[in-house]
C-alpha cells in the first residue's frame, strides 16, 4: 500500500475491523449494566446492536472473539453539554439567535471527537453558546470518527435549542467588555426574562399568522402566504412540544423565573444546565418535570456560580430529579468517569447512581434512552472497556465501540503514534524549506 | 516573426485589420485535437475557421506561426482584475451611531440615558451588495488588466468581493476600450463569501452566516411568488415591499460558495441543494479528498491557484499539525485527481498577484500529475462551461469569440514568451518581445 495513502487512511478513518453485519462477542467481561446490575459475562453483538448480554451467551461458531482479559465494559459515555466537533459555537450578535443551528457547522473530522472517543464518550450534545438568552439550535452526535457530518447525528434524536439566563446573556457590551464599543439588550436579569417573554410572543403570533392563512386559502382564498421565519419556527415547535430546550443558568432565582415562564406559555424545559443552585429549587425543578444536568466540583469562575456545592448532583437526584453530569469542556469531556466517581465522596450515591449519572440518565434527559444508555439487549452498542474499574482514577480506557464498531484502540493508537511523528517530521522539515527564499534578494536577506 | 500584409488591409475601428490568418501553426483547440500544422482565421472578432487546411482570405494579414503555438485565451475563473481596491465592508444601513432604543424601555435606563442597540438579524440585510454587477464597476484602465493578457489572459470572471452577498460577476473580456465593451456576460452568479462581522454585528459566526444566507435565499423565493402574484393582480393584495437585497439574489444565475477543506465542499454540497439554486464551489484546498464527493454532486469546483504554503515569517519553531502539513502537501494534486475522477473544475487566480505566477502554479498542478491539456481545459473551456459561456468562448472553435493568445513554446514552460494575444480578435503584443513564464 502506497505509504501516503496508508498514512491518509488512518488519520480518518474507523478502525473497520469490527463491521456492522457481523457477530461479535465481548467475553470474560466485568459487564455493568448501570440499570441491569454488574455481573462477569459476554455481550453478543449483531447488526451493531446488543442482541443478547449476561453470564453466557449463545455465540454463532463463526462470530469474532474480543476477550476482555477480566476487564471492565460499560455503555458509552454520554455528555449532556459539550462544544466540541463543530466549527462555530455562538451567534451572541443578536438577542434571539434561534435561526442558527450547530448541524451547519459540524466539523466531523475535529480532533476533539477522537479524544472525547478516548476518554470513552461515545455519545454528546453539541449545544450552542450562552451569549443570548435564546440561542441555537443544538445536535446529539455520536463519535463515529472518520465518518461525515451527517453520519455523525443520532438518527432520530430530538431537536432542541439552547437557552441562557445570567451574566452571559446580559453582558450589554460597550466600554472595555470586551464585546465591543455598541451596547446590546438585554443588561439585566430582567431584561433576560423580557427577551424570552417577547420572543415566544411573537411565536405565538407567528404561529397564529400560519393556522390563519391555511385556514383561509384552504378556503380557496386569495392570498400572499406569509413569510417563513426562522428565527420563530423553532420556537413553534417547542410550543408545540416538538423540540427540547436545554437551558444554561445558575442561580436559583433565575432557575425558578424559567419555570414560570414556560409554565405560563405552556412549554417545558427539558434540561437546566450547569444549574450550579438547583440544589436549593430542587423540588420546583422536580415539579416542573426537568432535567438537571450539571459540573461534579467546578464553579466560582463567575459571581452568579459561587453559591456552589460539591454535593449538587446527589441532593438533587435524591429530592427526585433527573440527574446528569457533563463537561460544557473539551479536557473534562475525558475524564467524565472521574467526574462521575466525585458523588461518591459528595453525596453518597452508590456506583450505579453514579455511573447513571454519565450514561443512563442524560440517555433519558435527551430521549434517547431507547437507543443507548445501558448495556440491554435491544440497544445500539456502544461499549467502552477501561481496564479497571471506571469509577477508579486508574482506570484508562482500552476500546470503544459504537453501533459494534471498534472506533477507539488504545494499543492500535500507541502504534500508530512514532509513524505519524515521522511523517509529520518529514513534513515539516519539506515544508520549511520550500518555504525559505530560494536565493538572497536583490535588497538582501530576510532575518532568518 | 514575420508579419506580411497580403493584398488590400481592411482596418478595423481601432486601426488593426479585421482579418487575422495564422499560418504553420500549432494549434491547441482545447475541444479537440492539436493540430500540429494548422491554419487560424479571425475576422471581425470572431474564429472564422481553425483547421490543418483552412484557407486563407483575400484580404487577410497573415501571420506565420511557424514554431508558434496558438492556445484559446486564458480565463480567469474567479478575478478581481479591474476592479477598484475593495473598500470597507459595506453595509446596507449606515452604521452609525446608537439610534433610538429599539426595546427595552425607552432605553431611559440610567441617567446616562443609555440606548442599546439591536443590529437585528438577516431582516436587516447585512453585509449584503447582492444587486452590485462587475460590469458595471469595472475600470478598463486598471493595469492589472493590461499585465494579465500579457500573460496571455484573454477573459476574467469578475466579482465584487467584499461582503457575504458580495455581488454579480461578469465575464469581462480583456481587451480594454470602454466597459460596456469588455463584457461577455453579465451577471453570471453571485457571490457568496459566508464572512463574519465580529461580535457586535450579525453575523458574528459561521453559525450566524449560514442561517443568514438560508433565510435570503426563502425570503427571495417568498419575494418572487408574492410580487408575481401581485403583478398578476395587484387587488385586494398588500404590497410586497421592494427588497434591493432580493433583486440582486433573484438576478443572479448561479451561486459561487467557498470549500476549501472536505469537511467544507460537503458541507456546501448540502447548502447549496438545500437553497434550490445552481451552484459552483470556489476555494478546493482538499480536493485531493473531495473527488468522490463531488463527482457524486455533480458539482463543479473552482480551484484557487495560491496552494497552501508554509508562511515564510511563520516561528521557525512553530509544528504544525500533521492534518495542516498533509493539506500543504498534497493540495496541488487535487486538480488530477478531479480530471481522474471526471470532475469539473477551473483554476482562479485567487491569492497570486503576477500573471506569470499564475501559470508556475499551474504548473505545479500538472507535476503533481494532472495532464497538460486537461491544465488548459481547466484554464479556458471548462471555465467556460462552469458558467455556461462555452458557446461563446473557452476553445478555438469557428463561431467563437476571437480570443487567443500565441507562443514559442509550450504554455506552462519556464522560457516559454507570450509573442501575441487576440481579445475579441483585436491584436496585442506584449512589450519587450514577450513575456516568460520565467522571474518577472
Amino acid at each position: 500500500m502506497d505509504r501516503r495513502k496508508f498514512l491518509r487512511g488512518f488519520l480518518l478513518a474507523p478502525l473497520a475491523a469490527f463491521a456492522a453485519g457481523e457477530v461479535t462477542v465481548i467475553r470474560n467481561a466485568k459487564i455493568l449494566t448501570v440499570t441491569k446490575g454488574s455481573f462477569d459475562g459476554s455481550i453478543l453483538i449483531r447488526d451493531g446492536k446488543i442482541a443478547e448480554v449476561g453470564p453466557t451467551v449463545t455465540a454463532p461458531a463463526d462470530a469474532r472473539i474480543i476477550d476482555a482479559g477480566g476487564q471492565y465494559v460499560m455503555p458509552g459515555i454520554i455528555d449532556c453539554h459539550s462544544h466540541i466537533g463543530t466549527e462555530a459555537v455562538n451567534e451572541g450578535t443578536v438577542t434571539v439567535s434561534s435561526m442558527t443551528g450547530i448541524e451547519d457547522t459540524v466539523d466531523p473530522e475535529a480532533i476533539g471527537i477522537y479524544r472525547a472517543l478516548a476518554g470513552g464518550v461515545t455519545t454528546a450534545n453539541i449545544l450552542h453558546g450562552s451569549a443570548n438568552a435564546i440561542g441555537g439550535k443544538n445536535v446529539v452526535i455520536k463519535m463515529r470518527w472518520g465518518k461525515g457530518a451527517p453520519e455523525i447525528l443520532l438518527e432520530g434524536a430530538t431537536p432542541g435549542i439552547k437557552f441562557a439566563l445570567g451574566e452571559n446573556p446580559k453582558r450589554r457590551g460597550g466600554g472595555d467588555s470586551g464585546l465591543g464599543g455598541r451596547l446590546r439588550y438585554p443588561a439585566t436579569r430582567m431584561g433576560v426574562e423580557d427577551v424570552i417573554r417577547e420572543a415566544f410572543t411573537d411565536a405565538r403570533a407567528y404561529k397564529a399568522a400560519w393556522d390563519d392563512y391555511r385556514t383561509r386559502a384552504a378556503k380557496g382564498e386569495r392570498l400572499i402566504a406569509p413569510r417563513r421565519d426562522l428565527k420563530l419556527e423553532p420556537l413553534v415547535e417547542v410550543l408545540e412540544g416538538k423540540r427540547h430546550v436545554h437551558a444554561h443558568c445558575y442561580r436559583a432565582d433565575e432557575i425558578l423565573m424559567l419555570l414560570r415562564v414556560a409554565d405560563e406559555f405552556g412549554f417545558k424545559i427539558r434540561t437546566l444546565q450547569h444549574v450550579l443552585e438547583g440544589y436549593k429549587v430542587a423540588k420546583e425543578i422536580k415539579e416542573h418535570g426537568a432535567g438537571a444536568s450539571t459540573f461534579s466540583d467546578w464553579w466560582s469562575y463567575k459571581m452568579e456560580a459561587f453559591d456552589a456545592i460539591p454535593y449538587n448532583a446527589a441532593l438533587m437526584h435524591k429530592k427526585g430529579v433527573l440527574v446528569s453530569l457533563n463537561s460544557d469542556d473539551a479536557e473534562m469531556m475525558r475524564h467524565l468517569n472521574q467526574e462521575a466517581a466525585k458523588t461518591i465522596r459528595y453525596g453518597g450515591l452508590t456506583d450505579v447512581e453514579a455511573l447513571a449519572l454519565i450514561t443512563i440518565n442524560p440517555a433519558r434527559q435527551l430521549a434517547i434512552d431507547n437507543r443507548v444508555g445501558s448495556i440491554e439487549a435491544g440497544k445500539d452498542a456502544d461499549l467502552v472497556i477501561y481496564d479497571k474499574h471506571p469509577l477508579s482514577n486508574y482506570a484508562k480506557v482500552q476500546k470503544v465501540f459504537i453501533d459494534g464498531e471498534m472506533y477507539f484502540d488504545r494499543d492500535k493508537d500507541m502504534s500508530e503514534r512514532a509513524v505519524k511523528a515521522a511523517r509529520r517530521r518529514q513534513l515539516t522539515e519539506k515544508q520549511k524549506a520550500a518555504a525559505a527564499p530560494a536565493r538572497p534578494a536583490g535588497g538582501g536577506r530576510r532575518p532568518q | 516573426m514575420l508579419l506580411a500584409a497580403a493584398g488590400a488591409i481592411a482596418h478595423g475601428q481601432s486601426g488593426s485589420p479585421e482579418i487575422y490568418a495564422i499560418q504553420n501553426a500549432t494549434i491547441h483547440t482545447a475541444s479537440g485535437p492539436i493540430i500540429s500544422s494548422g491554419t487560424i482565421v479571425v475576422r471581425n472578432g470572431l474564429i472564422e475557421s481553425v483547421g490543418s487546411g483552412a484557407d486563407v482570405p483575400a484580404g487577410a494579414w497573415t501571420i506565420d506561426g511557424k514554431g508558434l503555438h496558438v492556445y484559446p485565451g486564458l480565463i480567469d475563473a474567479l478575478s478581481r482584475w479591474g476592479l477598484p481596491p475593495a473598500a470597507d465592508a459595506p453595509a446596507s444601513r449606515p452604521a452609525a451611531a446608537p439610534t433610538a432604543a429599539r426595546r427595552g424601555g425607552g432605553g431611559d435606563d440610567s441617567p446616562s440615558n443609555v440606548q442599546f442597540q439591536d443590529d437585528g438579524g438577516p431582516e436587516e440585510r447585512p453585509s449584503n451588495t447582492s444587486w452590485l454587477k462587475a460590469a458595471d464597476l469595472v475600470q478598463p484602465n486598471d493595469p492589472a488588466l493590461t499585465a494579465a493578457r500579457n500573460a496571455g489572459f484573454t477573459t476574467a470572471v469578475v466579482f465584487p468581493p467584499t461582503g457575504i452577498f458580495a455581488g454579480q460577476g461578469s465575464a469581462l473580456n480583456l481587451g480594454g476600450g470602454r466597459a460596456g465593451d469588455m463584457v461577455v456576460s453579465s451577471p453570471v452568479g453571485q457571490f457568496l463569501s459566508l464572512s463574519v462581522r465580529g461580535f457586535t454585528s450579525f453575523p458574528g459566526s459561521l453559525l450566524g452566516s449560514i442561517a443568514y444566507v438560508r433565510q435570503v435565499y426563502l425570503d427571495a423565493a417568498h419575494y418572487k411568488s408574492a410580487k408575481a402574484m401581485y403583478t398578476q393582480n395587484p387587488r385586494g393584495l398588500q404590497r410586497p415591499a421592494y427588497d434591493r437585497a432580493l433583486e440582486g439574489v433573484l438576478e443572479s444565475p448561479r451561486l459561487l460558495l467557498p470549500a476549501s477543506r472536505k469537511v467544507e465542499i460537503d458541507r456546501m454540497i448540502r447548502f447549496g441543494r438545500e437553497l434550490k439554486n445552481p451552484f459552483v464551489l470556489y476555494g478546493g484546498s482538499e480536493a485531493w479528498r473531495a473527488a468522490d464527493s463531488l463527482k457524486a454532486a455533480g458539482v463543479p469546483l473552482l480551484i484557487n491557484l495560491k496552494w497552501p504554503e508554509r508562511d515564510r515569517e511563520s516561528d521557525p519553531d512553530v509544528v504544525d499539525s500533521l492534518r495542516t502539513l498533509e493539506i500543504r502537501e498534497n493540495a496541488p494534486a487535487g486538480p488530477a485527481a478531479l480530471a481522474k475522477a471526471g470532475v469539473r473544475f477551473a483554476f482562479y487566480s485567487g491569492g497570486v498577484e503576477r500573471p506569470a505566477d499564475i501559470r508556475r502554479a499551474v504548473k505545479r498542478a500538472v507535476d503533481a500529475g494532472l495532464a497538460n491539456d486537461d491544465a488548459l481545459r481547466a484554464m479556458t473551456l471548462d471555465a467556460a462551461r462552469i458558467y455556461g459561456l462555452d458557446d461563446r468562448l473557452g476553445s478555438l472553435e469557428p463561431g467563437k469569440i476571437a480570443n487567443l493568445f500565441v507562443t514559442d513554446g509550450d504554455w506552462l514552460a519556464e522560457k516559454t514568451a507570450v509573442k501575441m494575444v487576440f481579445v475579441d480578435g483585436k491584436k496585442f503584443e506584449p512589450a519587450a518581445g514577450g513575456q516568460t513564464n520565467g522571474p518577472a
